[in-house]
């Protein structure tokens, strides 16, 4: 059996561990196994094998003894922007090589308890800022020096960002499935860019505690995965009101995201915001798209046309906004309490100076300096000030679009993945290329990227955005669509 | 508007920074870059808009809730200096502040 098991998702994989056609262990060997092979990915950046092999042992127990959780055995493979106290947590940069921390995410310990064995940390951008996965700092497990994770549909290629490590990697089959995190679009454009399923909650869904922060008032975490079904079941474990860790956790209750899968889509109105597909977008993906809106329609769903009339806008505005939290947030890494600090300096004031320039990486320092500025004195009203107004323009635009329709559709980039180097360290290319992940980051809405056919060998999510809450509706309509085609089986070739 | 070097030195300075001169130049061509995007979003009437912090309360009330003051956490002190750079009898050293 062992030779299809990295070919069954997470609820198939939950199914056979239940009934004893396959044990934890022999599931956690077999990914172990496919992790060294495809090492040149760069995908992981932190792999035991015997704290990976000790869980799985601990996870047979339980399914012995009757006690097993609904993912009890199943692998995963956690982004290393989670803390974990097993293994060591960088956020892929410098100023945490060696780090570990002393307690574990909550999205770590509810998966944990629900009895998922880790298999390692995941490549990601530098403190998730990043839509390439080439901002990635410190060397990946098997690799000397730093290296950009390889997109396993084209090796020469990006799997996007930042959550690009889980993406890659679950397009490889080395995890059944990964956690990611979602600030400006790093579920969705990754999981778009290789050909796998991911979704982010609504904001305040999943706790941020143990979430190395970059952007507070965006940052989400979320599963990637192979299919819709499986995001739902994950998904159902890593919600949950969490009011003493993380005080932007919402009281929403935990929900069953699988319960309405099989729903009906008859009568449902998709939302296409002409905006989303303007000339800016490549032919291919468009076309891909559209075929996508061709498909609900025959399942019953109705196309309606709406309009979000500051898409563009969103680039400023986020970029603003995440700059200012992040200049706030990355305060805390000064040499001090944890992390690198410099070895040479002649008082505190240049050893934090030379800590920072140490530790951190371009894109780190170049956003750390756009928050500061639009957070200093005289300049906080004209920037940041006016950014969060448009931010609620933004989402007072998603408000009455969702008067004219259940969920929005379109691409989740304007483009697949590009060639490794292929922006050529122009930050303001990746900025633009963000486009239509930010709008619904920016509204704290749910989103989702489904992969819906290729355009030149490379695969094409369609997007999905839901209205706050909105979630189990999304994971209905992504599984409705995932039953009706097979975009989402296919695998890359030498996988 | 455009930023020049020595708004660059003075944010650099702000954050915490120090830069190489090269960084430095790199950095003024690309933040420049940046805020011609961000004209656009300055040029937008926000009259009587209010600010969104937390995204969810564009729909409903979100109120920051208060902990109560007690301890919660168990002394782990070990633990949390594990990962600093230098330590000292449970005490983070850093250079002398003080002469």
């Amino acid at each position: 059996m062992s030779a299809e098991l990295h070919e069954m998702g997470v609820t198939a994989l939950a199914a056979a561990l239940r009934e004893r056609k396959v044990s934890a262990a022999e599931a956690a060997e077999h990914h172990l196994a496919r992790i060294r092979q495809h090492q040149d990915l760069g995908a992981f950046l932190a792999v035991d094998e015997d704290l990976t092999l000790g869980q799985a042992r601990a996870a047979d127990a339980r399914i012995a003894a009757g006690t097993a959780g609904p993912l009890t055995g199943v692998p995963i493979a956690h982004k290393d922007i989670f803390v974990t106290a097993d293994l060591p947590t960088t956020a892929g940069s410098r100023m945490l090589a060696g780090y570990r921390s002393p307690f574990d995410a909550t999205v770590v310990h509810r998966l944990g308890d629900a009895g998922a064995v880790t298999l390692g940390k995941l490549s990601c951008d530098e403190f998730a800022m990043g839509s390439a996965n080439e901002n990635v700092a410190v060397p990946a497990v098997g690799a000397a020096a730093p290296i950009p994770v390889r997109n396993p549909w084209d090796r020469s290629r990006i799997p996007g960002g930042s959550s690009g490590g889980s993406a890659a990697a679950v397009a490889a089959r080395l995890t059944p499935a990964a956690t990611g995190t979602d600030t400006g679009g790093s579920i969705r454009q990754p999981a778009s860019f290789c050909g796998v399923t991911g979704i982010k909650p609504t904001y305040g869904r999943a706790s941020r505690y143990g979430m190395v922060a970059f952007a507070s008032s965006l940052d989400q975490a979320g599963p990637m995965a192979r299919s819709a079904e499986d995001c739902a079941l994950l998904l159902s474990t890593m919600c949950a009101p969490d009011p003493d860790r993380d005080s932007t956790s919402l009281d929403t209750p935990a929900e069953d995201f699988s319960r309405s899968l099989g729903n009906s889509l008859d009568g449902l109105r998709i939302g296409v915001p002409r905006e989303f597909l303007g000339d800016g977008v490549a032919p291919g993906v468009r076309a891909v798209v559209e075929a996508a809106l061709a498909e609900y329609e025959k399942l019953g769903a109705r196309r309606v046309e709406i309009t979000l009339p500051r898409t563009e806008l969103s680039i400023p505005v986020y970029y603003v906004l995440a700059a200012a939290e992040a200049s706030s947030n990355l305060s805390r890494f000064d040499g001090v309490k944890f992390g690198h600090r410099a070895s040479n300096y002649r008082d505190l004031a240049d050893m934090y100076a030379k800590t920072r320039e140490e530790g951190f990486g371009d894109e780190v320092k170049r956003r750390i300096m756009i928050g500061t500025y639009v957070l200093s004195h005289g300049y906080y009203d004209a920037y940041y000030l006016q950014a969060q107004k448009v931010r609620r323009m933004i989402a007072d635009d998603f408000q009455r679009a969702f008067g004219e329709c259940d969920l929005i559709a379109g691409p989740v980039a304007p483009s697949v993945a590009w060639k490794i180097g292929e922006h050529g360290g122009d930050p303001v290319a990746d900025y633009l290329a963000d486009i239509f992940t930010l709008p619904a980051s920016l509204a704290g809405l749910p989103g989702m990227s489904v992969p819906a056919g290729f355009d030149g060998g490379m695969p094409v999510g369609l997007q999905l955005i839901g209205n706050y809450f909105g979630e189990a509706k999304l994971l209905n309509a992504a599984h409705r669509f995932q039953q009706a085609t097979d975009f989402h089986l296919r695998q890359p070739e030498g996988i | 508007m455009s930023l020049t070097s020595s708004d660059i030195a003075r944010i650099a300075s702000l954050a915490r920074l120090q830069l190489a001169p090269e960084e430095s130049e790199r950095m003024l061509g690309q933040i420049n870059g940046f805020f011609e995007l961000v004209e656009r979003m300055r040029a937008v009437d926000t009259t009587g808009v209010e600010p969104l912090s937390h995204p969810v309360a564009a729909i409903q009330d979100v109120t920051l809730r208060l902990a109560e003051d007690v301890v919660t956490e168990p002394d782990n002190r070990d633990a949390n200096q594990r990962s600093a750079p230098a330590v000292e009898r449970g005490l983070f050293l850093v250079p002398k502040v003080i002469e």
